[in-house]
């Protein structure tokens, strides 16, 4: 292959200023640092429930990476971890009067075991039954949802209580929770682990080959992707104060996936810009309604013909 | 009793014929084309424009040219099918399937909002149903219509199973399932065989769209997602790339389906369907008729 030919790959080549400047470690920092003046330009409650719903959206799209981007697993249904995270910690909340933060334990355990119920039969199989039986188990969840008492059938559960009084207050807790939950990410990608993971998505019979348990290592992702989005279903019930089956359906897995794969899949800072601007650019194009779910399809197709990579690639540490 | 084993017959002979495109895409390409129950939806749609054109539709001559419809449609849809074969998936056979996949639900979307965008987000309302008179066989009520769509669907698969396995076509679509390399090296026009055979998957998923819009006469544009996902759980029963594997298995999905519906109530019928997936692929990830294959490193 030419230099030319293995430069187009994308992996290696000598990284741009954008890419530097996304691969530093301060960009996160700046990344923060935006997140926490932005209420300081603009805090109307419209506007602190689009950046709460912008923040949360990068949590789901960090923990979808996690087995989309590091580990090469494609997830057509993760909205389902979402789902069952909010509806248990609604569930427990509403039912029991606890505090929301009380139902975090329950939430990690019940969405520990739903990854593990769908991951563990399917993992063993093709990677595209795995996307095929995930979306699925998306469905499963929805309709699930949708005809049980508990969860209060298709009008779902209302009444959750707030886990801080304060719109801005709630923003600032959900940014300090999703930092930390994509920084979480990013050093589990740089563990053993996330080689591990990136090695498996790579070539899995290589893998195997050199001594990797691949079924443990995808296992592994697909629990932390649960666990990732629980949590943000967490958020999100806390946000909304409801939960109702209309917000969990494929769509919604399209759209973190659309965000993990535009910003690189991988890529962590990428993925984070991605998130944020698939939760920003529906608001800003408002008049393009009917137009963006068709813009979303052919986006991606476009990126996957164009840039595999995606917009801000992940570099390799590996390749000086 | 017999009411529900031939509901279940008359829905998976739909299934069937949606499962069939999808399993024969699989089986020379290894790709799951997510977008192929969109290609149902656009056969239902597409089916719709040519019946709107004609305008309005004499009592006794519904039959036939419901069938001239659906020849139209076949067309159409198949062209579609072709179109998205090599604008979206031709460019990225060499690419990671990963890239593949995320390629074919970006195409379904298209597909979905594009048609939304085109044709309104509001259920539409088929022009043609054949209402007929129920006929009484075997202590179950069936219309004649009914059995007139079973038969086209019948005789499209027996069409498509004499195709594969009789014709020269066939005999290269089965190479190339097994190895494009080499089939190349033999002659074979690897592209354009696989053209053909989306023109086949797809043309027969807008059969099926037409002949659903004309039962339950009623479409929307997001009508394929569900389908789609049925489909492929029917290819798995059956056995992916195995064709009369996949008839049998949108067959028996039809069957467990309408009697999942009779003992669990309707609101469970898709999370049983989708339970049934799970639990094929956890046992036998081969399907009923398919073989065990290695995969090749």
């Amino acid at each position: 292959m030419t230099t030319a030919k293995v430069r187009r790959l994308g992996t290696d080549r000598p990284p741009s200023l954008a890419s530097r400047l996304m691969g530093n470690r301060w960009a996160g920092l700046a990344g923060l640092l935006v997140a926490i003046l932005a209420p300081f330009v603009d805090a109307t409650p419209y506007a602190l429930s689009v950046m709460t719903s912008a923040a949360i959206a990068v949590m789901l799209a960090a923990g979808l990476n996690i087995v989309v981007g590091y580990c090469g697993l494609l997830d057509l249904g993760y909205v389902a971890f979402f789902a069952v995270g909010a509806y248990t910690s609604g569930v427990l909340a509403t039912r029991f009067q606890l505090p929301l933060l009380a139902t975090v334990p329950a939430v990690i355990v019940v969405t520990v075991v739903a990854g593990i119920v769908i991951g563990a039969p399917t993992l063993r199989l093709r990677s595209d039954y795995l996307a095929i039986v995930t979306l699925g188990f998306g469905e499963i969840i929805r309709i699930t949802a949708n005809n049980l008492e508990v969860t209060g059938g298709p009008s779902g559960i209302y009444g959750i209580p707030p886990l801080v009084e304060h719109p801005a207050a709630f923003y600032y807790v959900t940014v300090a929770v999703v930092s930390l939950a994509v920084l979480g990410s990013a050093r589990l990608g740089r563990s053993r682990l996330g080689r591990a993971w990136r090695f498996v998505r790579e070539d899995e019979d290589a893998a195997e080959a050199m001594g990797v348990h691949t079924y443990r290592v995808k296992l592994a992702a697909y629990i932390a992707g649960a666990v990732w989005g629980g949590l943000a279903g967490v958020l999100f019930a806390a946000q909304l104060s409801a939960v109702s089956p209309g917000s969990f359906t494929f769509l919604a897995s399209a759209l973190v996936l659309m965000a993990v794969v535009l910003g690189g899949m991988g890529s962590v800072s990428g993925v984070v810009v991605g998130a944020v601007v698939i939760s920003i650019l529906p608001e800003i194009l408002r008049d393009l309604a009917d137009y963006r779910f068709l813009l979303f399809g052919v986006l991606l197709i476009a990126v996957m013909l164009l840039r595999p990579q995606g917009l801000w690639p992940a570099r390799s540490r590996e390749v000086p | 009793m017999t009411q529900l084993v031939w509901n279940g017959l008359f829905v998976g002979s739909f299934y069937a014929l949606v499962a069939l495109g999808y399993s024969m895409v699989y089986g020379i390409i290894k790709l799951l084309n997510f977008a192929h129950g969109d290609l149902y939806m656009l056969g239902a749609f597409t089916g719709f424009a040519v019946l709107g054109a004609v305008g309005g539709v004499p009592g006794g001559m519904a039959l036939p040219l419901l069938l001239a419809v659906l020849l139209v449609t076949m067309a159409v849809t198949g062209l579609a099918g072709v179109a998205l074969e090599r604008i979206a998936y031709r460019p990225l056979r060499r690419a990671p399937r990963l890239s593949l996949l995320i390629t074919a639900v970006g195409t379904s979307f298209a597909l979905e909002y594009g048609m939304r965008a085109a044709a309104g987000a509001d259920p539409r309302v088929y022009p043609v149903r054949l209402g007929g008179t129920s006929l009484e066989i075997l202590g179950a009520r069936l219309t004649l219509q009914q059995l007139v769509l079973v038969g086209v669907a019948v005789v499209l698969m027996a069409g498509l199973n004499l195709l594969v396995t009789r014709t020269r076509e066939g005999r290269a679509m089965r190479a190339i399932a097994l190895d494009p390399r080499t089939s190349a090296l033999m002659g074979i026009d690897v592209d354009a065989v696989i053209s053909r055979t989306f023109f086949i998957g797809s043309a027969l998923a807008g059969a099926a769209g037409v002949m659903a819009g004309a039962y339950y006469g009623k479409i929307d544009f997001l009508m394929g997602f569900l389908i789609g996902l049925k489909a492929f759980t029917a290819a798995v029963i059956g056995g992916i790339g195995n064709i009369p594997g996949t008839m049998l298995g949108g067959l028996l999905l039809g069957l467990l389906e309408s009697f999942g519906t009779f003992w669990l109530g309707g609101e469970w019928r898709d999370v049983f369907a989708f339970g049934v997936l799970i639990l094929f692929l956890t046992v036998r990830p081969t399907g009923l008729l398919g073989e065990r294959v290695t995969e090749r490193v």
